[in-house]
């Protein structure tokens, strides 16, 4: 009774085409020669291309996450299409009762002595507030630093440069924001620098903090210098 | 208490059913309707330009549907360009000059983007190939037990499988 169950179990054991190794087992000696081997590397291509597929999906998202980590990547930074390109045509009016002059492609436009950092920013913004100390830093360290005042009130602009201090040798007021269009500018504050021939070559989105200073701006004031 | 229950089972249908009724309010509820230009194919085409036209401030909305400060701005530059009888692609070139490709919902195709665009083509023929390999070995798979069920039974197989039902046939007459 007992060995006729192992028995009838044996067959079932060793279904043929299924699984590595039975199938060759189980083919005729005769035919064994030639067709196993091919058999034998497809299956080994079968197993192993999804393990290197999986392996460089896993060195991708890796590469992703540490990117997400140290920001140099920002799957929501807008990317500046300005970057290459000379500083397009715009002239503003100054900041009433700031008495400092106002903002126009000229003053951005060939023969500059240094490059130069033109600051978006706003009273109500309060990143700004955050990065005002870097441009106060940057001012006194002798770089010029150029504001646009973006769709603000005069009083409330006065006020923010009363308090926190003024790092701006020229200030424009952009009140309907249409400049700040020309400039592909999708949030304040954001920063641009300008070489000395009036191209613009690296763009700022969001407040500039000590790390960024160092890290990025630092080595392009050089390098433009 | 009876003559509440009704009333209040029929407000929900007709909360329902209310933006069926009035299917206006909806596209009116972004946009300021003195942004709309006079001209109804003007401001066709303008708010078909806008549907493909990224909000770069919210980003998975165009500028027709987003409400931010930002949208609302490129909203009546889209307006003022065809007002002043740019065509759609030149609308399109001036907010891309300023923009980039982000502004575009329908990104070009360049080396960038090839393997996005790619992409439905490369899955559709991995799954046709996968599906093609299944069937394959479904279909070899039944011949080869065919090709082992047609060899005759040796000596011995015969002589176990004359215990097996004898056995089978012992087991069946017992308990009856």
């Amino acid at each position: 009774m007992s060995d006729t169950g192992t028995t009838t179990t044996t067959p079932a054991a060793a279904p043929p085409g299924r699984g590595p190794g039975h199938d060759r087992d189980a083919r005729p000696a005769g035919e064994a020669a030639a067709p196993p081997r091919a058999a034998g590397t497809r299956r080994r291509w079968v197993l192993y291309a999804p393990l290197a597929l999986a392996g460089g999906a896993f060195l991708g998202f890796y590469a992703l996450l540490r990117g997400l980590g140290t920001g140099s990547y920002d799957p929501r930074g807008v990317p500046s299409a300005l970057i290459g390109r000379p500083v397009p045509d715009f002239a503003l009016p100054p900041l009433e009762g700031a008495e400092l002059p106002a903002l126009g492609a000229a003053d951005l436009r060939g023969g500059l002595a240094a490059p130069v950092l033109v600051n978006f920013w706003a009273s109500w913004c309060v990143p700004c507030v955050v990065e005002h100390p870097m441009l106060m830093r940057l001012s006194r360290e002798g770089v010029p630093v150029f504001g646009i005042n973006y769709k603000d009130r005069a009083e409330d602009a006065r006020a923010f440069l009363r308090r926190h201090g003024n790092p701006y040798a020229r200030l424009g007021v952009d009140q309907p924001g249409r400049v700040a269009i020309d400039w592909g500018l999708y949030g304040v504050p954001e920063t641009y620098l300008v070489d000395r021939t009036g191209v613009v070559r690296w763009r700022w989105a969001g407040p500039i903090t000590p790390q960024i200073l160092e890290s990025d701006l630092r080595p392009l004031l050089r390098r433009h210098a | 208490m009876t003559t509440i229950r009704p009333r209040r089972a029929a407000i929900l249908p007709a909360l329902l059913l209310a933006p069926l009724l009035f299917p206006a309010a909806a596209p009116a509820a972004v946009g300021d309707p003195r942004e709309r230009l006079a001209d109804p194919a003007q401001e066709a085409r303008a708010r078909a330009i806008g549907r493909e036209l990224r909000c770069l401030v919210c980003q998975n909305q165009s500028i027709e549907d987003s409400n931010a400060d930002l949208a609302r701005d490129l909203r009546l530059i889209v307006r003022e360009r065809i007002a002043q009888g740019a065509t759609d692609a030149e609308v399109v070139r001036y907010l891309h000059e300023r923009y980039g490709d982000f502004v575009l919902l329908r990104p070009p195709v360049t080396a960038a983007t090839a393997l996005l665009w790619a992409a439905p083509a490369l899955a559709l023929a991995g799954g046709a190939t996968a599906i093609l390999l299944a069937l394959r070995r479904r279909r070899v798979a039944p011949d080869a037990v065919v090709e082992e069920a047609a060899a005759p039974l040796t000596e011995a197989e015969r002589a176990r499988l004359a215990a097996i039902e004898a056995a089978a046939a012992e087991r069946d007459r017992r308990p009856s």
